[in-house]
């Protein structure tokens, strides 16, 4: 098993901050203290977003901090090198829309992976019909390609997308963009524990989860949460005190 | 060999396929699923080309531009009138078929983006016909610089959403329209405007404007008992070209120009020549050729053309382009502005300035081509909505001159 599932199959309520590389008063210098912020406040993982000019997927919030980071010149070779010199124990997921790494090359970034802490890799506009751009060359690397199960995504579908899931299973608890709040239906308990019903491959629950009681329910129903607009807000505003309090507190339900 | 593109993945050659969320994966296939079924109904295919005839006022003439002829001095230019369309233009013919489709897979709003507003005018009015709710996108640049076309749109029903993010334009138009579909797809279809995203669309758009290589195609053998020697036509996303293009691909005599947009210049950082310098990259759920930096970030396109104003180029141009197929040149603001001017001179024909870079570019092959030869030019859109744009600009450079 690799060891992104095998630190997540470890326990329940895991929680993974996501955080926009560069998005830092420091630019890509600030990285290493966000990580080690995070990794002492009790994530699971953390998942580092690269910046893209065009995210369909993603809301208002991370939108603008992806900006911030263009604005300062991130890129993904930029970040890549960044994280070389990063020393963490809690595991690392990228987040990248799929055009960045198309550019710099699937095999060349998959190598430079191999010399950084990170072991997942989560693309959002990388459907399963497509996933042959990146599987065959990390199948026996330390390094998960993240599927995402949808609302819409049918059961057959479903069964399809975890059969031969690594990591974990994201599951995308809205018809929407990223950071878009109270907008869970009621259903959404029961697809998230007939999800998670599915597979031994652990469920984390994403998209628009702000406050405690979010955590608190999805913590219920699925083996985690991932978190990002919230984080990425509270960090912009140099909220870190609030950040490590959410995050001790989720990891104590 | 015949051509038979895309193949079942959805890709022309290396471009294409479907780059989109899993939210969006299951509408997709149940959108290729609704097509497929809808080209064997022939109930359906029955009402769109009634539409097409009684509502559109299809078919459009092949008109041969005698004139023009003249003054380029060479090659017999016919013009393929899609500026006599309703609406003004080519994009009523998918925005019908579209419209048609959504209310055969049950869905009862539609939403689309729109770059100068004419795809936003054609779906805000297929919308009207069949009474469904319409919501349009357009970037908040083209709010103000198209405002007559907004005022169109809400007189047709539709609600115009003003985008404020990135550049404000037509490639965060479609940003927001697909963002909007991710949130409401299961009673919402998503009208896209040119053979772009995600697969079937660029399959979809192509097929439902081939009527316009189709009719030119019959329309020209009955005139010249021949083929002509060249197809002309100016290239945004690419529906316009697509649509005369894809009837003639099996017919290797038949040479294919695809006029992108120069802006001020391809050795500027302002123009929207999307095959001439982009390279193959990831937008809008397509594999493409795209403008855009050395870290795979989307640059911004430049056009005195808001239809042309796109840093993409649909996957099947980029496969033509890659096979040699089609050929892609470029024409700038000026160029087009002069090929404005001298059709409607000529041959009291006002082109759009999107029509008017395929003019611009029509005038120059005539004249290396030679007087033998014959070429079909696709008037694509009619110049009504460019008048003011064009006025403001040449007073303000005879201001400069004197």
């Amino acid at each position: 098993m690799k060891t992104l599932q095998m630190t997540l199959s470890n326990k329940k309520n895991n929680f993974i901050p996501y955080i926009m590389a560069g998005d830092h008063e420091k630019g890509l210098e600030g990285l290493k203290e966000t990580i080690q912020l995070l990794e002492q406040a009790g994530s699971s993982a953390i998942e580092i977003g690269v910046p893209f000019s065009d995210p369909v997927a993603d809301g208002p919030v991370i939108e603008q901090a992806g900006l911030r980071a263009l604005a300062r010149n991130v890129s993904l070779s930029s970040i890549l090198e960044t994280l070389k010199t990063i020393d963490t124990k809690v595991p690392l997921v990228i987040m990248t829309y799929f055009n960045p790494v198309y550019q710099f090359g699937i095999e060349k970034f998959v190598a430079a992976l191999e010399k950084t802490p990170v072991k997942g890799l989560i693309i959002p506009d990388l459907p399963k019909e497509h996933e042959d751009y990146i599987k065959p060359f990390i199948n026996d690397k330390d390094i998960c390609l993240v599927p995402l199960v949808s609302l819409t995504t049918p059961l057959s579908r479903q069964k399809e997308l975890v059969a031969d899931a690594e990591g974990f299973i994201y599951a995308v608890a809205i018809n929407g963009v990223t950071g878009k709040e109270n907008a869970y239906s009621n259903q959404l308990d029961q697809h998230l524990k007939a999800l998670s019903s599915l597979t031994d491959v652990p469920v984390l629950t994403g998209f628009g989860i702000s406050t405690l009681s979010d955590v608190d329910r999805f913590n219920k129903v699925s083996s985690g949460v991932i978190v990002g607009s919230k984080i990425v807000r509270d960090l912009h505003e140099g909220k870190e005190n609030e950040v490590i309090k959410f995050i001790e507190n989720a990891i104590n339900f | 060999m015949t051509y038979n593109q895309p193949n079942n993945k959805g890709f022309y050659g290396q471009f294409g396929g479907q780059f989109v969320p899993e939210t969006l994966m299951t509408a997709v296939k149940q959108l290729e699923e609704a097509y497929v079924d809808s080209k064997k109904d022939p109930l359906f295919q029955a009402e769109l080309k009634e539409l097409l005839k009684d509502y559109v006022g299809r078919e459009n003439p092949l008109y041969y531009a005698k004139r023009l002829t003249e003054y380029a001095g060479g090659a017999k230019i016919y013009l393929k009138r899609e500026d006599l369309n309703h609406t003004g233009a080519h994009k009523i013919n998918n925005a019908l078929g579209q419209v048609l489709l959504a209310k055969k897979m049950g869905k009862n709003k539609v939403i689309a983006e729109t770059g100068a507003g004419q795809h936003g005018v054609a779906s805000a009015t297929a919308a009207a016909l069949f009474g469904m709710e319409c919501t349009i996108y357009m970037g908040e640049e083209d709010v103000k610089r198209q405002s007559l076309n907004v005022f169109r749109m809400e007189l047709l029903g539709a609600k115009v959403h003003s985008v404020t993010d990135g550049s404000r334009v037509l490639k965060d138009a479609v940003n927001a329209a697909l963002r909007a579909w991710v949130a409401q797809v299961e009673d919402t279809h998503y009208v896209m405007g040119s053979v772009l995203g995600p697969h079937p669309f660029p399959q979809i758009v192509r097929d439902y404007q081939a009527v316009i290589g189709q009719e030119a195609r019959a329309q020209f053998l009955e005139k010249e008992n021949k083929l002509p020697d060249a197809l002309v036509a100016c290239v945004g996303g690419g529906s316009n070209s697509m649509g005369l293009f894809y009837p003639f691909v099996n017919d290797e005599s038949v040479a294919m120009y695809g006029v992108e947009a120069a802006g001020l210049g391809i050795d500027t950082p302002h123009h929207a020549a999307t095959i001439t310098k982009g390279r193959p990259g990831v937008l809008h759920g397509t594999l493409m050729d795209v403008l855009q930096d050395e870290n795979g970030q989307m640059l911004e396109a430049f056009s005195i053309s808001a239809g042309l104003d796109y840093p993409g180029i649909g996957p099947e141009h980029s496969y033509f382009n890659a096979v040699g197929r089609a050929k892609y040149v470029d024409i700038t603001d000026e160029e087009a502005l002069e090929g404005f001017k001298i059709l409607s001179r000529t041959e009291g024909i006002i082109p759009a300035l999107e029509s008017s870079h395929a003019i611009a570019y029509a005038v120059k092959l005539a004249k290396e081509l030679g007087a033998d030869k014959s070429m079909i030019v696709c008037l694509s859109g009619r110049g009504d909505k460019d008048v003011v744009q064009v006025k403001e600009r040449l007073e303000a450079e005879k201001e400069v001159k004197k």
